[in-house]
């Protein structure tokens, strides 16, 4: 059974460099600590060169100008530990939270779906490496000697059942014991750090410096001086240790954060690092053959400004939802999409703090047919909407619904989707389609136009209009009055007079539709027949 | 200073070569002239030069030069019906990638041809969309006239801009303030478009109009995927639909050539130029009635006469000529407008090379059964 180890060396480093990719040429350190206190944690190789290395102070960090120190972030650390669970849940369902930057998965029955391990391993390697971290990758035959691997041996390694007590004897007896378990309390860690440098003091009085050695020593004699703990050990060292995995079922949570140490004023760098939040997520939905349908942005303001009341701000939280029609995954899509609505509603005060978190949801599978209509992309079509929306307003695009009333103009716009259930085109008949007469449609004026109405034993004579001169003349044919109310029971009640006029103006004849409003008293034109 | 090189190739005696041609010699073209003495009047120089242009077109490969015969023909757009059959037996049909014009006045049926070609696209399970300049679209009518609403995208544009609109509640202060959008992906090029695209920006209300249609329509014909685009510019001012510069109509047709798409723009007049490969004039017969009454050639047609004999059961018709309220033999309210009489003229066709010709067709109101 074949068991396979991703993990991720120097992790805190790591989750600073998935968060900042443009860090991957320079030399980092991690910081920790209260300030004036901080101590470098964790160093990157780069800086390991520079003469960096973990327990450093601040100050002699800085004393080295090409070092580039941030602070440790917990949101990037659990990010990154997510993303490594995602990956290794890409390969197998049976996956081990072995450590906050190890993972291990049972690959048993793999090689018929994916291939040798070898080309597991490899995949394994790259997907990590799309979701911002490089790892190493370990295939042994128990998962202690995967660890031992990925712990030991840097790239992909994939040891042949049976030889793993070969394949680790190169080893230093350094990795047997944890180096850091980033998540631990300190206190624990700490007395683990203990035991570890008692033993690793006495293999090293033995003259003990790699698993061989360790593998070799007589059990018995070995057991009377180090105890179970020193026969556990052995058993590492042989890649004989035999266990089984304790799977976890990783939540389906897909967010990214990012603290900022300056506060950003403008969108344009805020949208550089949305984008960078963005690909993170959507590769991590796509490992899992996910979409999304909403994203939640969520921006820690430095300022509450009392402008901005009437926006979405709790507890100085800017907080913007994207609801999409349909399941999308596409990261540029997204961003444009973000860029639209935070334009249309800017913050309105400096970020701190930047929260995306993305809903997940199937994705969405579509049978196109050749001989079907095109219908527009929806990842487009979505854009364009966003676009427009922006420019005539929210609740001026969109499709038509229209409401279950009486009253003339009873519609409410509704979201446009593009994907309504797909029917074969009717066919009509030609002699029925003949026999149709076209429908004389109500060209409608928004808002109604006010008018002035001669009256003659009750009925209209003349329209005059003072704003429009083409809505006026002498009424040459009229019909109604249909009266109509409704919504009485409503502060919007409405009760009007309907008349339908033909209007003389000048030499042309136009058709209108004629209201008086019977609670205001006032005439309107609502439309003209066209 | 062509002809003094000439003249200095004379006064030397060579004649003007050209590169890479051999020198021909003087005393053969002398011999050549005394077998031809029509031509004894003509100076050496230019019969050189004549011989050197003939020599020059000879080695013009007769492929350079394609005859007009021979030019790939365009292939004919796939016509469409507008859901009015009379329409189809004018034009043909609406073509696709094409823009076609319909133009007329109020109350001339450009209206009820909108929502026909609407009806007829949907139902064809083809996505739609109109850009309602006036916001001017009836759904009751759109329903009416056999619209698919879950098809149909309406994009009403206002006088007033929601960005417009946030700009002056916007704080100088407020630090976080919008970036424009990178130029990248779809419609990307439109905001740089949308300044040329009014000749001269103003707070006019129209022209904002004019402008959220315009960019409206570059988008919405950017994103692909629908069957017809429709710009209702019914209700703008002519003056205003006329500021649309032409080099805005040959950029929609340019993006919708090639694409299974309808661009169809409803207007008063017609301001798309050579653009548009189809025109349509719309007019309504009562208003023809008006003209010819005002040509004292009386004619009634349907709809125009009181007691017509020819006049369908149930519909009361119309008398424009009866202009008092006693003339009226039956009471307002016993009467219902029936409907309409459109005369559809062909104006203009790139497809059809025919002479003018019109149709007329009537359409009903959705109460006159």
């Amino acid at each position: 059974m074949p068991f396979a180890c991703i993990y991720v060396p120097n992790f805190p480093v790591a989750a600073a460099l998935r968060a900042e990719p443009e860090l991957q040429a320079r030399a980092v350190a991690i910081l920790e600590g209260k300030p004036p206190l901080e101590k470098t944690i964790a160093v990157n190789g780069k800086a390991a060169r520079l003469g960096i290395a973990p327990g450093m102070t601040k100050a002699q960090a800085e004393l080295c100008s090409e070092l580039a120190l941030r602070p440790r972030s917990a949101l990037q650390e659990s990010s990154a530990h997510a993303a490594l669970l995602d990956c290794a849940q890409s390969f197998s369902p049976c996956v081990e939270d072995a450590a906050s930057d190890t993972v291990l998965l049972d690959l048993a029955g793999m090689e018929s779906l994916l291939g040798p391990l070898p080309e597991i391993s490899r995949a394994i390697h790259q997907r990590a490496a799309s979701l911002g971290l490089a790892a190493h990758v370990a295939v042994a035959s128990n998962p202690d000697a995967a660890v031992l691997a990925a712990r030991g041996f840097p790239g992909v390694i994939v040891i042949p059942a049976g030889k793993e007590a070969e394949q680790l004897s190169s080893l230093p007896t350094e990795v047997l014991f944890d180096r850091e378990d980033w998540q631990k309390q300190d206190a624990q860690k700490e007395n683990e750090k203990k035991s570890a440098a008692r033993l690793l003091e006495t293999f090293e009085r033995w003259g003990i410096r790699n698993l061989r050695g360790l593998a070799a020593l007589p059990e018995v004699s070995l057991s009377e001086r180090l105890g179970q703990e020193g026969l556990r050990l052995q058993q590492l060292a042989r890649g004989a240790a035999t266990r089984t995995l304790v799977p976890v079922e990783a939540p389906p949570v897909f967010e990214e954060a990012v603290e900022l140490e300056h506060p950003i004023v403008l969108l344009e760098p805020l949208a550089f690092l949305l984008n960078r939040m963005l690909e993170q997520i959507c590769a991590r939905l796509g490992s899992r053959a996910l979409a999304t349908q909403e994203l939640r942005l969520t921006l820690e303001l430095e300022n509450f400004s009392a402008l901005n009341q009437q926006s979405k701000i709790k507890n100085q939280q800017f907080v913007r939802t994207l609801r999409l029609p349909l399941p999308m995954l596409d990261s540029k899509v997204f961003l444009k999409l973000l860029q639209l609505d935070l334009n249309a509603h800017p913050p309105g005060a400096p970020i701190m703090k930047i929260h995306l978190a993305a809903e997940p949801a199937r994705q969405r599978s579509a049978q196109g047919g050749l001989f079907l209509p095109p219908a527009p992309e929806p990842e487009k079509l979505e854009l364009t909407l966003a676009r427009i929306a922006g420019m005539v307003g929210e609740n001026k695009v969109g499709a038509l619904e229209l409401l279950d009333t009486h009253h003339p103009d009873g519609f409410r716009m509704r979201r446009f989707v593009a994907e309504v259930a797909r029917k074969t085109p009717q066919k009509k008949n030609p002699d029925s389609t003949a026999a149709t007469a076209a429908v004389t449609p109500l060209r409608r004026f928004r808002p109604p136009v006010r008018v002035n109405v001669t009256l003659e034993n009750g009925q209209p004579m003349r329209v005059v209009c003072a704003k429009n001169k083409e809505v006026q003349g002498d009424v040459l044919w009229k019909a109604g009055p249909w009266r109509a109310s409704g919504d009485w029971w409503e502060r919007e009640a409405w009760s009007r007079d309907e008349w339908d006029l033909a209007l003389r103006n000048g030499n042309a004849v136009s058709f209108y539709r004629l209201v008086h409003d019977l609670l205001s008293g006032g005439w309107f034109v609502e439309g003209t027949y066209d | 200073m062509s002809s003094a090189v000439v003249s200095t190739s004379a006064a030397l005696g060579r004649p003007f070569v050209f590169d890479g041609e051999a020198v021909p010699d003087v005393c053969s073209l002398v011999d050549v002239n005394r077998q031809d003495p029509a031509d004894s009047n003509e100076s050496p120089i230019a019969r050189v030069l004549q011989s050197t242009i003939k020599n020059q077109q000879s080695k013009i490969p007769p492929a350079s030069v394609t005859p007009a015969s021979r030019l790939d023909i365009r292939p004919a757009p796939e016509m469409v019906s507008s859901g009015i059959p009379a329409i189809d037996a004018l034009t043909g049909g609406l073509p696709r990638g094409c823009l076609t014009e319909i133009c007329g006045p109020a109350s001339s049926g450009r209206t009820t041809l909108l929502l026909a070609a609407l009806a007829a696209a949907t139902q064809r399970g083809e996505f739609c969309a109109v850009v309602d300049a006036s916001d001017a679209l009836d759904p009751n009518s759109a329903v009416a006239a056999g619209v698919e609403l879950d098809r149909l995208l309406w994009v009403r544009c206002g006088e007033r801009s929601p960005q417009r609109e946030r700009a002056p509640r916007r704080h100088p202060s407020i630090a976080l303030r919008a970036c424009p959008e990178p130029a990248e992906g779809a419609g990307s090029d439109t905001e740089t478009n949308s300044k040329d695209q009014i000749q001269s920006r103003s707070e006019n209300p129209s022209d904002n109009r004019l402008e959220q249609v315009l960019r409206a329509t570059d988008l919405l014909l950017g994103s692909g995927g629908f069957g017809l685009i429709v710009l209702d510019l019914g209700d703008l001012p002519p003056q205003a639909a006329r500021r649309i510069p032409l080099t805005t109509w040959f950029r929609f047709r340019r993006a919708v050539e090639n694409k299974p798409t309808i661009l169809l723009a409803i207007e008063h007049h017609p301001i798309a130029g050579s653009c548009s490969s189809l025109l349509v004039q719309m007019e309504s017969s009562n208003e023809l009635a008006a003209k010819q009454r005002k040509n004292a050639a009386h004619g009634a047609s349907r709809g125009l006469a009181v007691g017509n004999e020819r006049a369908p059961e149930g519909r009361k018709k119309i008398d424009l000529q009866v202009q008092s309220e006693l003339d009226f033999p039956y009471p307002t309210h016993a009467q219902l407008f029936p409907g309409l009489d459109i005369t559809a003229e062909l104006i203009r066709s790139r497809l059809d090379r025919k002479p003018t010709r019109s149709v007329a067709f009537e359409t009903k109101t959705a109460w006159a059964g």
